[in-house]
């Protein structure tokens, strides 16, 4: 779990630094970018996949083994948070499908000529790197895992997670 | 090699050096460092008799090393200042709402012809071709104006003379001679002059550019890695650099860790590579962060052009040109890092680019660290030594000692811990003489520069 806990915590980071890199002097750099991205990704997959397996499990144990048959055992020892080893198995799209829309938006900032042609304010175009709109639902989803981060302090299980993401606090 | 010291620090412009003489002591005493002032790069010319560095600020310092006196043996040519200039100012992108940092990013020297020296040195969107070149006569004597340039009255004009070329004051000016603009989209991160010394290379996160260096209003594309759906991009290009003798042969680097080789006779768009350097990943490491620190910032030819070498967050890695599947050597430059690369994720140290520089023998490697601390590794004894440039150590002509950082347990007297690390100093820059042991090493805003004992 505490994984899981690291997942979601390097996500809000990752997310953080990628809205700051905007507003960077010299405008956004895309190695950096890309880092970031990559980050969120690692960070997402392990999150996601952590979050089916803590589903699955209280129903049958066996299942969760079945379901995801590519997972490796995670590390979970307190001080190497890192060491835990990545699932990066594309080819469990069972689990991946409802989360691959956004999954393509953490890829890399999309261009689309339609979405940039509106004026806004100072900025008359936009370079292809910029996030596009689609990047805020990335911000609920921030949002929704920072709180789900505070319910888990408060010790509630995960399962009801989802039904306590409306509570902001 | 046991280094001694003098340091050098970036000299105050000429206009303002009264306020800067009372302001800098102040900012140094108190360690201070305003930010135009940070080093960004570091370089020795062909025959080491120049350094140049480049600053946030865009300014350019040349250091001129002085000429060897039989009565002062002691003092075996140190380098002071020759010319400082403003290479590139902040400009702003009206079009995209974005402004274009003036930080100079890469310095490198174009080889000597005649009295006047030439460097290229870029920042994020322009590089310039600047001439170095003396005056130390003044011609006297003209006569429609006066000894001030002042016009005189024609009236008053009553014989003709030549004039005459008189000696004054040592003066070393600096003129850009060439432009080369508007060529990439994203960041410049390398430049490269080739060995034919008439062409040179500029490379982008995404594209790499070969120019003539008479000519600045076109350049040829070479390299071209964007995809066409930039929602697929999965790497970028880190580095890149010309093969130093032949002049059809580079090299560029990715942020996936791998360096391509090509050769430019094989075709007009290098985008197909002759040979592909890659290290498989050790899985048993596998972390958040295994792509930010397999990510590699910097690679560099020897001097021999039988090795490659390359900067990866944790290691240098030494490669033979004739193997492409695993490195020849690997050196830990500071793996006690490994299980703090969330905190240097969250400081954002994670995304630091060290460089890395050859002796001219070939023989020994150097990169920069944590703390000030700066590593060199012996390729033939294999033995490493870590030393810092700091204020304190490096009084003139005093010998540096060696450091060690100590792991956890039990700290021995001179040891510092792992945590003691002061992250915010960081050596990225470093140069090495061509052929004698003298290095430069920039340490935020201070130049270091380092030579062998003199016995």
């Amino acid at each position: 779990m505490e994984q899981n806990t690291e997942a979601k915590r390097i996500m809000a980071l990752s997310l953080g630094k990628m809205y700051s890199s905007r507003s960077q002097r010299g405008g956004l750099r895309l190695h950096r970018s890309l880092l970031l991205t990559l980050v969120m990704r690692s960070a997402q997959d392990i999150y996601h996949s952590s979050r089916v397996v803590t589903e699955i499990w209280p129903a049958n144990g066996q299942h969760a083994q079945k379901a995801l048959p590519a997972e490796e055992p995670m590390d979970t020892s307190g001080a190497q948070f890192q060491t835990c080893a990545l699932t990066t198995s594309p080819e469990d799209s069972q689990l991946r499908c409802a989360k691959s829309d956004e999954n393509k938006e953490n890829l890399e900032p999309v261009r689309s000529n339609r979405r940039t042609r509106k004026r806004r304010g100072k900025a008359a175009g936009e370079p292809d790197f910029l996030p596009s709109k689609r990047a805020r639902i990335r911000m609920e989803a921030a949002e929704e895992l920072l709180s789900a981060q505070v319910t888990e302090l408060c010790g509630t299980n995960c399962l009801s997670e989802r039904t306590c993401s409306s509570h902001v606090l | 090699m046991s280094p001694k010291a003098s340091r050098a620090t970036t000299p105050p412009m000429e206009e303002d050096i009264d306020t800067r003489k009372i302001n800098s002591s102040f900012l140094r005493d108190h360690n201070y460092a305003t930010e135009a002032d940070i080093i960004s790069t570091v370089e020795f010319n062909a025959t080491g008799e120049l350094l140049a560095t480049g600053d946030k600020g865009g300014r350019v310092v040349v250091f001129q090393r002085e000429q060897e006196s039989k009565n002062q043996p002691q003092r075996r040519g140190e380098y002071n200042v020759y010319s400082t200039f403003q290479s590139h100012e902040p400009e702003f992108d009206y079009l995209k709402s974005l402004e274009i940092e003036e930080k100079i990013n890469k310095i490198r020297w174009l080889p000597q012809h005649n009295a006047a020296y030439f460097l290229l040195s870029t920042n994020d969107k322009t590089v310039k071709l600047w001439k170095i070149s003396e005056r130390d006569k003044r011609p006297e004597g003209y006569n429609l104006k006066d000894e001030d340039g002042r016009i005189r009255d024609p009236a008053t004009i009553t014989t003709l003379r030549v004039p005459v070329l008189r000696p004054m004051d040592l003066m070393v000016e600096a003129t850009a001679r060439r432009v080369y603009s508007n060529a990439h989209t994203y960041h410049i991160n390398s430049i490269s002059v080739n060995s034919d010394y008439e062409t040179f290379m500029s490379t982008d996160d995404l594209r790499i550019n070969l120019w003539n260096l008479e000519i600045t209003n076109k350049s040829f594309n070479i390299v071209d890695i964007k995809p066409a759906n930039m929602e697929e991009l999965t790497e970028v290009i880190t580095a890149a650099e010309f093969h130093p003798n032949q002049c059809n042969t580079f090299v560029y680097s990715s942020s996936k860790g791998s360096i391509r080789l090509c050769d430019m006779r094989a075709s007009a768009l290098c985008d197909n590579h002759s040979k592909f350097f890659e290290e498989p990943e050790d899985p048993s490491n596998r972390s958040f962060f295994s792509e930010i620190i397999s990510s590699i910032s910097d690679v560099k030819f020897s001097h021999n052009g039988r090795y490659l070498m390359t900067r990866d967050y944790l290691t240098v890695k030494v490669w033979d040109l004739n193997m492409e599947s695993k490195p020849l050597e690997t050196y830990q430059v500071h793996d006690y890092l490994r299980s703090k690369l969330c905190s240097l994720y969250e400081n954002d140290c994670i995304f630091d680019k060290f460089e890395c520089v050859w002796n001219g023998s070939d023989s020994v490697i150097m990169t920069g660290s944590y703390n000030n601390f700066f590593r060199m590794f012996d390729r033939n004894t294999k033995r490493d030594v870590t030393l810092e440039a700091s204020r304190e150590n490096s009084k003139p002509r005093a010998i540096l000692k060696p450091r060690k950082v100590c792991l956890g347990g039990k700290r021995r007297k001179d040891e510092i811990s792992v945590d003691s690390l002061d992250f915010s100093k960081k050596i990225l820059h470093t140069a090495w003489h061509p052929s004698e042991n003298i290095i430069a090493v920039a340490a935020t805003n201070n130049l270091y520069i380092f030579q062998d004992k003199v016995n």
